[in-house]
């Protein structure tokens, strides 16, 4: 099995799925053409997160860690959601294959996205538009890629991988 | 739980016949069919005899002209590679198209780093290839061309003999990748006109690990394994023996079966396709079911996406594929749905199912009742479907 019982249990059970009509904040990750999407929706009292719910379009590992991520943060305060990361809910799920780290691993990201909807809006911010679908796959500064074959980090061409010479345009 | 397997394209169990031929070989025939002793000449034999059978079920004019490869895999590279490295002098344009397995576009891009140049040609909505197509990209400098002959994701099959018809008149080499079709649909190599075919031997219910090329006497091409002499020199390395013999009882049996099995493949299939609306809404067939594969229907379901699908399937005893960048590793969705013009998310959710001889209608039953509550749960996650609803 490619991944743990916990991320299959959420994966088979995901909890707080669903839209919160209204939200104080939404947020908003990924694109069909990585495989992954997701939305996180929140229902925020006196700063703190009274409701969170979410939506997810991808793998086994993006839907359970969506589920993860509304568990751990469900009741937190906003200060204390700030600081959870992707890496945190990795960990609760007792680890994520390496290759879905940064595809799948965007619970947080949306997380994140969500509470800065909530602090624009009440700032008197307009919400943005919908990001649209990008052609381009994204790496944040600090994240790496793997090569799927030597495990070796990748450096700025994702294309191919010095270490085993594995071109990897399709692959990684 | 009981597994019912919906995947045979990835693999088949080994047919009882198959299995006793080989652990009775393994017991027995370890002679090294190079050596000239009782043993090896024993073991040389039963290769020879698997051959025959191979040649039988493609019907070669010469059971010679059947190279004994490692799998499907090897073949294409050997077919493909071999031809290009043989061929050289007389020019190094290569004519494909652009839904073939990666065995062939990549041995094809790795030709495209020595020198070599290509014309990919498009296919249509169904997959298929017009052969008109293919004698547009044909230059003084072609010297191959590969076309599939059934695509393993869409179950297309493309005309190869008037594809043939084509290379013959201008004296161009003509492989074809027909893993997905030797043993399951007929084929006459002689009929068909190629002068290379790939193949392999788990596509029809023998084992993993060994495969062949159809070599047409007369064609120029090289090794690629180089070493000693055999398979008529063609490929060095002491045979595959257990494999073989396991490959060439398969292919008794697939030639002796063939008509029952299309027969059961076809009823399995078009139950499938019959009843999946009563199942599932908002889905796309991919290819052409009707004129495809019998033994594969592949379909795009809308807003979810295959691995989440073909996972939770897993988990309820149904083994099928899918296509999704996810499960495969890759981060792009299939070069063959989005050839044919799926969108990236339709391409994503697209499940490959592929019956076996021991499949039943009431597997199929038990199939789309799990699939049914599987999609409503994940678009009931899904933020695509709430976007359309």
């Amino acid at each position: 099995m490619l991944y743990s019982k916990t991320v299959m249990e959420h994966f088979r059970n995901p909890r707080n799925v669903g839209i919160i009509d209204n939200p104080d904040g939404m947020g908003e990750v990924g694109n069909p053409l990585c495989g992954d999407m997701m939305t996180i929706y929140l229902k925020i009292k006196d700063d703190n997160i009274e409701d969170i719910k979410f939506q997810t379009f991808g793998c086994g590992s993006a839907i359970a860690v969506s589920s993860m991520l509304t568990e751990i943060v469900m009741g937190k305060s906003i200060e204390d959601a700030k600081k959870v990361t992707n890496k945190d809910v990795a960990k609760a799920l007792e680890g994520l294959p390496k290759n879905k780290m940064h595809c799948s691993n965007l619970g947080a990201d949306a997380l994140h996205l969500a509470i800065k909807d909530y602090e624009d809006n009440k700032a008197g911010i307009k919400r943005p538009e919908p990001r649209g679908e990008t052609e381009k796959h994204e790496h944040k500064d600090g994240e790496k890629c793997f090569c799927p074959y030597c495990d070796a980090a990748l450096s700025e061409d994702f294309s191919f991988c010095n270490a085993c010479q594995a071109d990897l345009d399709e692959q990684h | 739980m009981t597994i019912v397997n919906l995947d045979h394209m990835s693999t088949n169990q080994l047919l009882p016949e198959v299995q006793k031929a080989m652990i009775e070989a393994v017991k027995k025939n370890y002679g090294n069919p190079s050596s000239q002793n009782a043993g090896g000449e024993e073991t040389l034999g039963m290769i020879e005899k698997a051959r025959a059978s191979v040649a039988g079920l493609i019907n070669c004019e010469n059971k010679k002209e059947v190279v004994f490869t490692s799998g499907g895999t090897e073949s294409i590279n050997h077919g493909i590679k071999g031809v290009a490295f043989a061929n050289s002098d007389r020019g190094k344009h290569i004519v494909t198209t652009n839904i073939e397995h990666n065995a062939v576009s990549k041995s094809i891009k790795r030709l495209s780093q020595l020198g070599y140049t290509v014309t990919s040609v498009s296919v249509n909505d169904k997959g298929m290839v017009d052969p008109a197509d293919i004698a547009k990209a044909i230059t003084d400098e072609t010297i191959l061309v590969s076309v599939m002959h059934s695509n393993n994701e869409i179950g297309t099959i493309q005309p190869i003999e008037e594809i043939a018809k084509i290379t013959q008149e201008k004296k161009i080499i003509l492989h074809s990748d027909a893993v997905d079709s030797v043993g399951v649909v007929p084929i006459d190599v002689q009929k068909l006109g190629v002068d290379l075919l790939s193949f392999a031997s788990n596509t029809y219910y023998g084992p993993t690990g060994v495969g062949g090329l159809y070599v047409r006497r007369g064609v120029r091409i090289w090794p690629i394994m180089d070493g000693g002499i055999q398979e008529q020199n063609k490929r060095a390395g002491t045979e595959n023996i257990f494999g073989i013999i396991g490959m060439g009882v398969a292919a008794d049996l697939a030639v002796k079966n063939m008509d029952k099995r299309i027969t059961h493949m076809k009823k399995i299939s078009n139950f499938l396709v019959k009843e999946l609306p009563n199942y599932i809404d908002e889905y796309h067939l991919n290819g052409d079911p009707a004129k495809g594969l019998p033994n594969l229907v592949s379909f795009a379901i809308k807003y979810i996406e295959g691995e989440s699908i073909v996972l939770m399937l897993e988990d309820d005893g149904y083994i099928v594929s899918t296509r999704s960048a996810c499960a495969t590793g890759s981060l792009r969705a299939s070069h063959v749905l989005m050839s044919i013009g799926l969108d990236h998310a339709d391409a994503q959710g697209t499940l490959v199912v592929t019956p076996g001889i021991e499949n039943t209608k009431d597997d199929i039953i038990g199939f789309l009742s799990a699939l049914k509550n599987i999609v409503k749960t994940l678009r009931d996650i899904s933020p695509l479907y709430k976007k359309t609803q």
